[in-house]
């Protein structure tokens, strides 16, 4: 069983705490992604996981067993760095070797179960090289071949696809996403892109200055963002986040201009961030339009278009806007387009706390 | 590797090489070929002419016990300064790399030596050893160890064996230590998870990797041992006892400044300028080598 | 990374605090031995700390010495030096200058003559440069001293390995500016050639002042005497007396100016060595 159970756990640098107290429990099997900008303690938190970086408050355990004072080694881990790490003096086979070796296995075990993971990662031809005969892909899954055939019961990922090129980086990230299907080791992956976090998470951590500010599964995060932080950092591009406060069942704009809301009002004249995602804007009739937006920007990316404008009505700044419509849509900087708001899909956040309303 | 884009002057560049084509012919070339041309000759006794011999001061120089002992001599000393600096330094580069606290204070402390002249060295090692005044030499003394390098040639040897990997540790300490800290911490940190310990890790990571530095300190630490020592040996042993610390470099020397045998000297030289140019070929292609991340 | 204390951060630093008295002994002895009598010295043992006579010792080396005054020796090794780093550094960038920007017939005979002179320390050559030197009448002169140290290509090498990386569009840049070679040589190149140039000067200013063989050799007079190789002759022999603490104080002041460039100029000293060897 390998659960991993992260509780409360901080780290400090000296007198400066960059982790402020981060919680998560991992199911036996369960791909978790931390997602986050730099420095965000997203890597510290996975290193801390690993044994890399000491911990300062909290305990993090690993199948049960409380792990904050054990070595790297007796985690029973395996980690791929951004880098890949590859023991540059050493073959592809002895790389995925050396861990087997140090353990003490058999010759015919080691052959066997490197073997195994070559097949899986269609390393075969390449057993025999360096790493400096390989191409970046390639080196990519010698380190997740030497991950393998440790059978760990965790899987650490330090942005494995940050060093790839954007085609082989979606090639990759499949092929990710099934070898952990498929062998159903528990995952912790850290990335900076909410793309790969999105498309490979069971469930995501979206962190923010040394606090996760939300742990859901992707659509979750997506559809009921906890935090304005994580509403403009999930979706691309990112949600239109729009200041003012609640006015009877409207929502009224700092710059003036109204927009009807769709949930139940809260208590009105607190200072509020309204938000709405790009692709839930719709062109509609004049008559049954919540907001009308004057174009000033427009690009064009084949299926989708997007429409930048100003809110009519809107008096100076805070009014900007982001429409993204089909890419059949006829529109030219100048035009005022009236939309509407798919239902259900607006966000309100409090102004100060960022927090949820 | 050449430059694409250059300059289109006829007579600048020779101007600009001048200055060191004239200091390089004059005090290189015409030098290196006396060398090569006296080591043909055997001036007669009076010093006014002098005979075109061939190779006859070669062979003879290679039939004479005392050149060869030389070679035999300077293998001994060579091996020993190289093994003793380099192991040693090797020791300081491992401690230091790994302590946080107080690198920099024990860096500068042991890279000092390094400006110390070998000759220096000499002098001091010797205020130390030497047998009549010497404090190390009267401690020795007390506890019953028979020294004294002036008549026991062995002793003689280790004395200056000692000096000149004294004054090297600090050289290959900061070629060392270079080389430590250019080893990705995540090649270590990957082999810590894969279930390696300290010593396991040195032994099939660093150490491996440290290989490249490791060979260009060994020419180096040749070179030095070979060459740049002769300081030390003329200051505390003049080649002495009897010639057991009399290297290849000091012969050449004493036996052209002291012993008047130019002949003899030269054709020393000459063999000298074949180890040096062995060693040099071996420097640069290795060079071209080195290993990469 | 999560470490048991294995070996222990303790062990290391008693380790590396050992080494340090090892490397550090024999000049703390030395400069013991500079300050104290004479006589002290030669009935063994002599103290291990330091005595009174720091003054005294360290004013006669400086004015009388024993075969010539410290002071004067030390102005000898200083010249050598400042000449033999200046002078090198000078003929070094001027050729290396030649030989990577411009085209013309024999640049590669010139560049493998200079090549070459790598390959032999002055110690293999030591009789026949003797020799040359004497007959161009420069023994017991700064010249003499300087000139033949000056001949190895160690510098020309690290120059052109340095030109190599400077980007060829500062050239064409500086072209179309309108300036000429000498004018990109002193505003563009030589700036940029700065750090190089100072770490070159510390590794060379130390070998400089290092000499030995060579001012052994041609130096007769003792007021030429440069402070390394004039050590070796204020040591006291089988049939002189001699004056270990005045030898001592010497060997102190010898060792004083390039430890002093080691330790204050650290960066560049090991800049400069790192990229002479390469």
């Amino acid at each position: 069983m390998a659960t991993i159970s992260i509780r409360d756990i901080r780290k400090s640098y000296g007198k400066t705490e960059v982790i402020h107290g981060v919680s998560l429990d991992v199911a036996d099997g369960e791909f978790i992604v931390i997602v986050g900008p730099s420095g965000c303690g997203k890597s510290t938190l996975l290193r801390m996981v690993a044994g890399l970086e000491r911990i300062s408050g909290g305990t993090i355990d690993i199948g049960g067993r409380v792990v904050n004072d054990l070595e790297p080694r007796e985690r029973d881990i395996a980690m791929v760095f951004q880098n890949y790490a590859l023991y540059p003096h050493m073959s592809v086979f002895d790389n995925m070797a050396y861990g087997l070796k140090i353990a003490g296995k058999s010759k015919d075990e080691i052959r066997q179960r490197v073997d195994q993971a070559a097949a899986m990662l269609q390393l075969e031809p390449f057993l025999d090289r360096k790493p400096r005969a390989l191409s970046g892909g390639q080196r990519q899954r010698v380190a997740m071949g030497r991950a393998l055939v440790r059978n760990p019961s965790v899987f650490l990922f330090d942005e494995p696809l940050s060093n790839l090129d954007a085609k082989l980086r979606v090639q990759m990230r499949l092929e990710i996403k099934q070898m952990q299907r498929s062998v159903g080791t528990t995952a912790l992956y850290v990335t900076h892109d909410q793309v790969e976090a999105m498309t490979l998470a069971d469930r995501l951590v979206v962190m923010n200055a040394g606090i996760a500010e939300q742990i859901d599964t992707p659509m979750a995060v997506y559809e009921r963002p906890a935090t304005r932080f994580v509403a403009g950092f999930i979706g691309s591009p990112a949600m239109n986040i729009l200041k003012g406060s609640v006015s009877g069942s409207d929502f009224a704009l700092e710059g003036g201009g109204k927009l009807a809301l769709g949930v139940e009002p809260v208590e009105t004249g607190r200072p509020l961030l309204f938000g709405v995602r790009p692709e839930h804007l719709q062109v509609a009739t004049a008559e049954n339009a919540a907001l009308s937006l004057s174009v000033t920007a427009v690009e064009t990316l084949g299926a989708d278009t997007l429409a930048h404008g100003t809110l009519s009505g809107a008096n100076g700044a805070g009014g900007e806007l982001i429409a993204r419509l089909p890419g059949s849509a006829q529109i030219a900087p100048g035009d005022t387009l009236p939309l509407t708001i798919q239902d259900g899909m607006t966000h309100l956040f409090d102004a100060e706390t960022g927090q949820r309303v | 590797m050449e430059k694409r884009v250059t300059f289109d002057n006829r007579l600048l560049p020779y101007l600009l090489l001048t200055p060191q084509l004239a200091v390089t012919i004059v005090f290189f070339f015409w030098p290196a070929g006396q060398a090569l041309y006296q080591s043909l000759l055997l001036p007669d006794p009076f010093g006014l002419g002098a005979r075109f011999v061939w190779f006859s001061n070669f062979e003879y120089l290679f039939n004479d016990r005392y050149y060869l002992q030389s070679f035999f001599t300077t293998a001994i000393f060579t091996f020993f300064v190289t093994l003793v600096s380099m192991s040693v330094a090797l020791l300081f580069a491992v401690m230091a790399d790994q302590v946080i606290k107080g690198a920099g204070a024990y860096k500068t402390l042991l890279i000092w030596p390094y400006a110390v002249a070998p000759a220096v060295a000499g002098v001091m090692w010797l205020f130390m050893f030497q047998p009549s005044i010497g404090v190390i030499a009267f401690y020795m003394k007390a506890v019953g160890i028979d020294w004294n390098p002036v008549l026991d040639g062995g002793q003689a040897m280790t004395l200056v064996i000692l000096a000149a990997a004294w004054k090297q540790i600090s050289y290959n300490f900061l070629f060392f230590l270079a080389g430590l800290q250019a080893i990705p911490k995540s090649l270590i940190e990957a082999a810590a998870i894969d279930g390696a310990g300290k010593w396991h890790r040195f032994r099939t990571i660093v150490f491996p990797l440290l290989s490249p530095t490791t060979f260009f300190l060994l020419v180096v630490n040749i070179v030095y041992a070979f060459f740049e020592t002769f300081g030390i040996i003329h200051t505390m042993t003049a080649g002495g006892p009897g010639q057991s610390t009399t290297i290849l470099v000091y012969k050449v020397y004493s036996d052209g400044f002291v012993g008047q045998d130019l002949g003899s000297s030269a054709a020393q030289s000459v063999v000298l300028m074949v180890v040096v140019g062995i060693l040099t070929v071996i420097q640069f292609r290795y060079i071209e080598r080195r290993v990469h991340y | 990374m999560v470490e048991k204390q294995g070996i222990g951060t303790v062990l290391m630093h008693a380790v590396l605090i050992i080494g340090i008295g090892i490397v550090c002994f024999p000049i703390y002895l030395t400069f013991v031995g500079s300050t104290l009598t004479h006589f002290e010295i030669i009935r063994p043992p002599m103290p291990l700390v330091p005595g009174p006579h720091f003054i005294d010792n360290y004013t006669e080396a400086l004015t009388s010495g024993i075969t010539a005054p410290v002071g004067r020796m030390l102005f000898n090794s200083f010249v050598m030096a400042m000449g033999i780093a200046v002078g090198k550094i000078a003929i070094s960038i001027l050729s290396a200058y030649a030989i990577v920007y411009f085209r013309f017939p024999f640049r590669m005979f010139a560049f493998w003559a200079i090549f070459m002179t790598l390959m032999l320390p002055v110690e293999v050559r030591i009789v026949p440069t003797y020799e040359v030197v004497a007959s161009l009448g420069m023994l017991n002169s700064y010249t003499g001293l300087i000139l033949p140290l000056i001949a190895s290509a160690t510098a020309t090498f690290l120059f052109r390995q340095f030109f190599m990386t400077v980007p060829d569009e500062l050239v064409e840049a500086a072209r179309v500016d309108g300036a000429g070679p000498l004018r990109f040589f002193k505003d563009i190149l030589l700036p940029l050639s700065v750090t190089n140039i100072a770490a070159l000067f510390v590794i060379l200013f130390i070998y400089g002042w290092n000499q030995f063989l060579w001012p052994l050799l041609i130096t007769t007079r003792p007021e030429m005497n440069t402070i390394v190789m004039g050590l070796k002759q204020m040591m006291p022999t089988a049939d002189d007396y001699g004056n270990w603490p005045v030898t001592m104080a010497a060997a102190t002041l010898a060792v004083l100016p390039p430890v002093a460039v080691v330790i204050f100029m650290q960066r560049l000293f090991v800049k400069g060595l790192v990229e002479t060897e390469k």
